[in-house]
């Protein structure tokens, strides 16, 4: 990374950014440079530390840790912190506790499978739909924010309203289901609900992907004879699959983290859909801060393994390091990603 | 586009037979398609339309029904009332200051969140330093922690410091999510503005603060204001933190207030009410979508399509 500075050839015309700096600011990576960089980055990496890594530590060092009921020197009851080990994290396979735990593990694998799902193929189709309109463009804009910018607790709570035992969703389908009890209508609930808010979100996400590609690709194939399908499963599908990847990875973290929705539309403790943070946070509310962080401890290490498989297996480029790389190894590669980025910049300027 | 190009060109240059001949002839029946078509892509915007829209009409609706008629299901309210609004504001919930609450505690999240955030974003963007991919990589990592990881923790030292029922009980826990996003949208703003102006202006005189201030930051400013709304919108919707953090009705925020409402009598629901509150809580963020939506959705998409 650090000895790799390709200079460009002289008389060449350097492309608009980064391109002609780079030799310039790489020989002057001068103390002064990042002295100034530690002074602009060290508040909101302190700030990171005290509401990141600190609890994260804390949360793993209180998970070893559960309140007993015992007498201290003087003889009065109290609660005090015993040390005990794995024994939270030991607990989350055994006993009524551990059943709970599987329980809510199996809802929020359950539920982000299925609405990471749902919201991809909706969202594709969203996408796909919104390509294609010229008039009315912005307008449909607008009205796939509205889903997006709906409190999440609010959409429950509207959700809730439409799911009443005598309300719209059974009027329309003529059933009498009761959604926002117990069982798997409330799953279902959950998902539909979950879909309505986010597949928006996908729909936005790969559309811009979609306004990358050049016209003249499809040209080109159309003149080839590609069809329609053909055309989706060669040209438009393989190029947002990187905006794809970026979108599904967001939507998982943030379904695996779920809260708000079941908590608001169904209710806290019902057993079909409570998931890992609702567990925890009522193991918290009960006042058990030992078992409340294993399940935290779990869940963090949960999202961070998925995250982990993204980014490694499936190659999902998050930060646009790979790009930073390529733009400083490979000047083929490079010149794609500027152009993708020229175009981009039409694109917005359009 | 081509097709009709192809067929003007052919109208218009008479003489060319055989070629020109098929082009006239071939665009009938894609014509006909394309007719199909539009109309089908029409109908898919109306689905789209109503897909977004119905359960947030359902819910307006609602709102403006009386209490007696709420289980209506026409789809105009038949006599109109504003019975619930008037209900949410009558004092007993203090919706009003919860919504005060919220935007006491957005307002200061975001705004913490947009001075550091423009500040590492500068560093990221412009500094030459070692581990900044690094920096870049555990900062944007930072915003997919769990939000229940950090309440479990900090609900805790906050009992013990006696932050609980306070503003910076939800402020300070707000930037764990605010921050990654702040910094990671005006980063990706900064990258994209050329270096070249504020070169001119350093080799003018100008030192590097004085370049910063006076030209990257006002051609910067679009997307800060980007980052703004939308580092805004989330502290507005956010819930766990504040459910936790808080349970004096006093300092809770309108999200959480909502979920709470309950209305004078027990064993019904104020459904008229909730949706009235909901509705509330919502309309300005419907109004900053509308207004800002292009912004909105380039900050939204600013980091996934590369």
């Amino acid at each position: 990374m650090t000895t790799t500075t390709t200079v460009p050839p002289a008389g060449a015309q350097p492309a608009p950014d980064t391109r002609p700096s780079r030799p310039r600011k790489r020989a002057r990576r001068t103390a002064g440079e990042g002295r100034m960089a530690a002074l602009l980055l060290s508040p909101t990496l302190l700030v990171l530390a005290l509401v990141i890594a600190y609890p994260l530590l804390s949360a793993v060092h209180q998970s070893l840790f559960r309140a007993e009921s015992g007498l201290d020197a003087d003889g009065f009851v109290s609660d005090v912190d015993a040390f005990v080990g794995l024994a939270n994290y030991a607990d989350l396979f055994a006993g009524e506790s551990g059943r709970r735990f599987l329980n809510a593990f199996a809802n929020t694998t359950f539920f982000t499978v299925t609405t990471v799902f749902f919201e991809t193929v909706l969202g594709l189709c969203l996408a796909l739909a919104m390509n294609r309109a010229f008039r009315g463009r912005s307008f449909l804009r607008a009205s796939i924010l509205v889903p997006w910018a709906v409190p999440t607790a609010v959409s429950g709570l509207l959700w809730r309203w439409i799911f009443q035992s005598d309300g719209i969703a059974n009027t329309l389908i003529g059933s009498e289901i009761l959604w926002t009890a117990e069982g798997d209508a409330s799953k279902l609930a959950v998902i539909i609900a979950e879909v309505w808010k986010t597949a928006p979100f996908i729909g936005l996400l790969v559309l811009a992907g979609m306004q990358v590609i050049p016209g003249e690709v499809y040209e080109a194939a159309k003149i080839d004879g590609a069809g329609w399908w053909r055309q989706l499963g060669s040209i438009t599908l393989p190029l947002v699959k990187p905006t794809l990847l970026v979108a599904v990875l967001f939507r998982m973290l943030d379904a695996l983290r779920m809260f708000d929705l079941p908590f608001v539309l169904i209710g806290p403790g019902k057993e079909s859909v409570e998931t890992l943070s609702m567990l925890a946070w009522d193991e918290s509310n009960q006042l058990r801060y030992g078992s409340a962080s294993a399940f935290a401890v779990v869940l963090f290490l949960y999202v961070a393994i998925v995250a982990i498989v993204f980014v490694k297996v499936l190659g999902a480029d998050v930060t646009g390091a790979k790009e930073l790389k390529l733009l400083s190894k490979k000047s083929a590669k490079k010149s794609r990603s500027l152009a993708t980025s020229e175009l981009k910049k039409a694109e917005a300027t359009r | 586009m081509t097709i009709s190009d192809l067929r003007n060109a052919a109208t218009d240059s008479g003489a060319v037979a055989p070629d020109a001949r098929t082009a006239v002839v071939r665009p009938q029946k894609p014509k006909a398609q394309r007719t199909w078509r539009s109309y089908s892509v029409y109908a898919g915007l109306a689905l789209i339309f109503a897909y977004c829209l119905a359960p947030f009409y359902w819910m307006l609706v609602s709102s403006l029904r009386r209490t007696a008629d709420i289980f209506d299901n026409t789809l105009l309210p038949a006599p109109f009332s504003l019975e619930n609004y008037t209900k949410v504001f009558d004092g007993s919930t203090m919706f009003g200051q919860a919504l005060l609450n919220s935007l006491i505690v957005a307002g200061t999240t975001t705004t913490f969140a947009l001075v550091l955030g423009v500040s590492a974003a500068y560093a990221i963007s412009r500094l030459d330093f070692r581990f900044k991919s690094v920096i870049l990589g555990v900062i944007i990592a930072t915003s997919m922690f769990p939000g229940i990881s950090v309440v479990v923790p900090l609900l805790r030292l906050f009992t013990d410091i006696g932050w609980i029922n306070t503003y910076q009980a939800m402020i300070v826990p707000n930037l764990s999510f605010a921050i990654p996003l702040a910094v990671w949208n005006l980063t990706t703003f900064m990258k994209a503005l050329p270096f070249d102006l504020e070169e001119a202006a350093m080799i003018d005189g100008c030192t590097k603060w004085q370049a910063f201030r006076k030209v990257l930051l006002p051609l910067a400013a679009p997307g800060v204001f980007t980052t703004a709304i939308l580092t805004f919108i989330h502290s507005w919707n956010e819930f766990i933190i504040a459910l936790s953090m808080v349970n004096d009705p006093k300092i809770q925020t309108a999200t959480v207030a909502i979920s709470k409402f309950t209305g004078a009598t027990e064993f019904q629901a104020p459904f008229g009410e909730q949706m009235a509150a909901g509705v509330i809580v919502t309309v300005p963020l419907v109004i900053m979508v509308l207004i800002f939506q292009r912004r909105i959705v380039e900050g939204l998409t600013a980091g996934a399509s590369k």
